[in-house]
């Protein structure tokens, strides 16, 4: 099957179809609760509870002896959501740092996770192999039940980012600031990392407990690229997870033995990429772009300085000379002249030049010191 | 004195991180209507006592009054302006942006600002000279420029009270004038301002009101009476000359 007949298909195939949508949704809601990690500089928080998740769906599948993704996810919600305890109690009450907290949660509770997972393998049950898809994914075990639930809490976070947009905010660009105007924001707090662990947990089944963070943060650091407004980059770091999500199936159906949940983190990868590069002003290119054209102006002006320092020492500031007295120190090229009359700065007339009214005010302006801000 | 009105009244406060005591059993009256400095060497403790008076840190004991009311009572009254460097000035939102969220207090929960606030902050802008930057990036703001939306963002609140963190720190010297001419400007109106203060060479200009305090308060009162080089050398520990005029 290549990508068109996979695109052909969408529509017809309900199995195809039902994926889609699960990776389509999924890449969303990351990409929107993601934005809120990489603002609070948590980016590794995320990577920390998708592991801590693991020891919760073997001990799960342990205890109800099915492999029911509602009752293993159960469990995941709730180890994620004790390693975020831990984490978070860790950091208050002694004095390691965050990292140090994140890295040991993360390890402990992914060994532990590991630990009962070879563990389960070596029972005597036939129905014990499968639970090491939670590694890596497996889209293509996503039921609609799945689907429906992850537009729920896609819609539920929706709406709870909506109604505390203000206080997250807040909360985002300056915590003690958002404590001193009365706002709990502990509440906050557990408000947005709970969401978000709920966001990990239902992930865990496409992408997987080790891919699983960068769905988080790969939307959102790509969309803080292209905006300098909260509410654009959340929208774009959705639509980002989403296009991840919805590109990473095609591509993973259309070829044999390609896994979606790594094609799809590949994918996101790919778009931070190409964010990094190509967009204005913040992106690699953008930037060089703007080096190479102010270095031409400043050029410019240096030649237009230099003709500035002559013609003051003449009463009439249109007073022509020759062009031999511009030399290479000064940064003078035929071109440079060639678009100083462009821009109506010069004349030149034979071999000699004169400075026009408009450019000797440009290079007046050009000594003046920067606009300085008000004095009040 | 010439008000015998407490802004603020602290009672045996101290605060310690682990075994170590960071502030010890603070006695402080400040009375309203003053423009106070808070003196002291690095590490004297000086942030944390705003911030103890703030509940931002929780003190292991003693006692806050604002107006003869605990301060989670009074929080309508205070604004704060926190150090610069505590926040990330990369995120994405407008200067306009920042000063807006000084009405969110008043705001209460989920209510967006509307018309009212945003003619009260663009009124807070102009008066730092900023309005022509309404718009900006964050980011694209220079230090004193982020340091006056600061500055703006605590006067939409609209305070009795204003603590400020090292307003002055790693702004030109345009901006340090027009700061003070603005503190200077509240506490004749009235308003009580409480200053973490470095350089000592401006305190008898800016201030009228002094604590000095390390670890301990050192001694607390009128700039004309208290700011002297005994109170200095106990303050500082070495031997002070001040070379100022009074």
């Amino acid at each position: 099957m290549n990508i068109t007949e996979y695109f052909s298909l969408l529509f017809t195939d309900y199995t195809l179809g039902v994926i889609t949508l699960g990776t389509a949704v999924l890449g969303a809601v990351c990409g929107m609760l993601g934005s809120f990690s990489v603002l609070r500089r948590q980016s590794l928080l995320g990577d920390a509870i998708s592991h801590a998740a693991l020891p919760g769906i073997a001990l799960a599948f342990l205890l109800t002896g099915t492999k029911q993704t509602h009752f293993l996810l159960l469990g995941a919600l709730i180890s994620g959501l004790l390693g975020t305890f831990w984490i978070k109690s860790i950091v208050k009450k002694t004095r390691l740092k965050n990292d140090t907290a994140l890295g040991l949660i993360l390890s402990l509770f992914f060994g532990f996770g590991m630990l009962l997972l070879t563990f389960i393998q070596k029972l005597p049950n036939a129905n014990q192999a499968g639970l090491d898809k939670y590694l890596f994914g497996q889209a293509a075990t996503l039921m609609v039940q799945d689907v429906y639930v992850m537009i729920g809490v896609t819609g539920v976070s929706l709406f709870v980012l909506l109604l505390f947009w203000k206080e997250l905010k807040l909360l985002l660009f300056d915590p003690d600031y958002t404590l001193t105007l009365g706002f709990n924001t502990r509440f906050l707090d557990i408000l947005i990392t709970g969401f978000i662990v709920l966001a990990i947990v239902l992930g865990l089944q496409t992408v997987g407990v080790v891919l699983m963070s960068a769905m988080l943060l790969a939307p959102a650091a790509a969309a803080r690229q292209w905006t300098n407004r909260l509410s654009v980059m959340i929208f774009l770091a959705a639509i980002f997870g989403a296009f991840s999500g919805v590109l990473g199936t095609a591509i993973s159906a259309s070829q044999n033995n390609l896994s979606t949940g790594p094609v799809i983190v590949l994918v996101a990868a790919g778009l931070v990429l190409l964010s990094f590069v190509f967009a204005p002003q913040r992106g690699l290119l953008a930037r060089r772009v703007r080096f190479y054209r102010n270095r031409k102006e400043l050029n410019l002006r240096k030649t237009l300085s230099v003709m500035y320092h002559i013609a003051q020492n003449h009463k009439d500031i249109s007073h022509p000379h020759a062009i031999k007295i511009l030399n290479n120190f000064h940064g003078y090229t035929r071109k440079t002249l060639n678009k100083l009359e462009e821009k109506n700065w010069v004349e030149i007339r034979g071999n000699q030049w004169s400075l026009t009214a408009k450019g000797y005010q440009e290079a007046e302006n050009f000594y003046k010191p920067n606009e300085a801000i008000q004095d009040i | 004195m010439r008000n015998e009105k407490l802004a603020i009244k602290i009672d045996d406060l101290t605060v310690a991180y682990d075994y170590k005591p960071v502030l010890w059993d603070i006695d402080l009256k400040i009375p309203e209507g003053v423009l106070m400095a808070i003196v002291g060497p690095n590490g004297a403790g000086k942030s944390t006592l705003i911030k103890a008076i703030l509940g931002i840190i929780k003190p292991i004991a003693g006692s806050v009054k604002i107006f003869g009311k605990p301060y989670k009572a009074q929080r309508a009254k205070v604004a704060y302006v926190p150090q610069k460097g505590t926040v990330d000035w990369d995120f994405p939102t407008t200067a306009l942006d920042v000063v807006m969220m000084g009405t969110y207090g008043s705001l209460g929960w989920i209510k967006r600002p509307g018309q009212a606030q945003r003619k009260s902050a663009l009124e807070a802008l102009e008066k730092v000279g900023m309005l022509a930057f309404k718009n900006r990036q964050i980011s694209q703001l220079s230090g004193g420029q982020q340091q006056r939306i600061f500055l703006a963002r605590a006067l939409v609140q609209n305070a009795s009270i204003y603590f400020m963190d090292e307003p002055f720190q790693g702004v030109d010297a345009t901006t340090e004038r027009a700061i003070i001419k603005i503190l200077k400007e509240l506490r004749d109106a009235g308003k009580t301002l409480i200053v973490v203060h470095h350089d000592l060479q401006t305190v008898p200009e800016y201030f009228n009101w002094v604590t000095f305090l390390n670890v301990k308060r050192i001694a607390s009162g009128p700039v004309k009476d208290i700011f002297n080089d005994d109170n200095l050398t106990k303050t500082y520990g070495i031997n002070y000359k001040v070379a100022i005029n009074p």
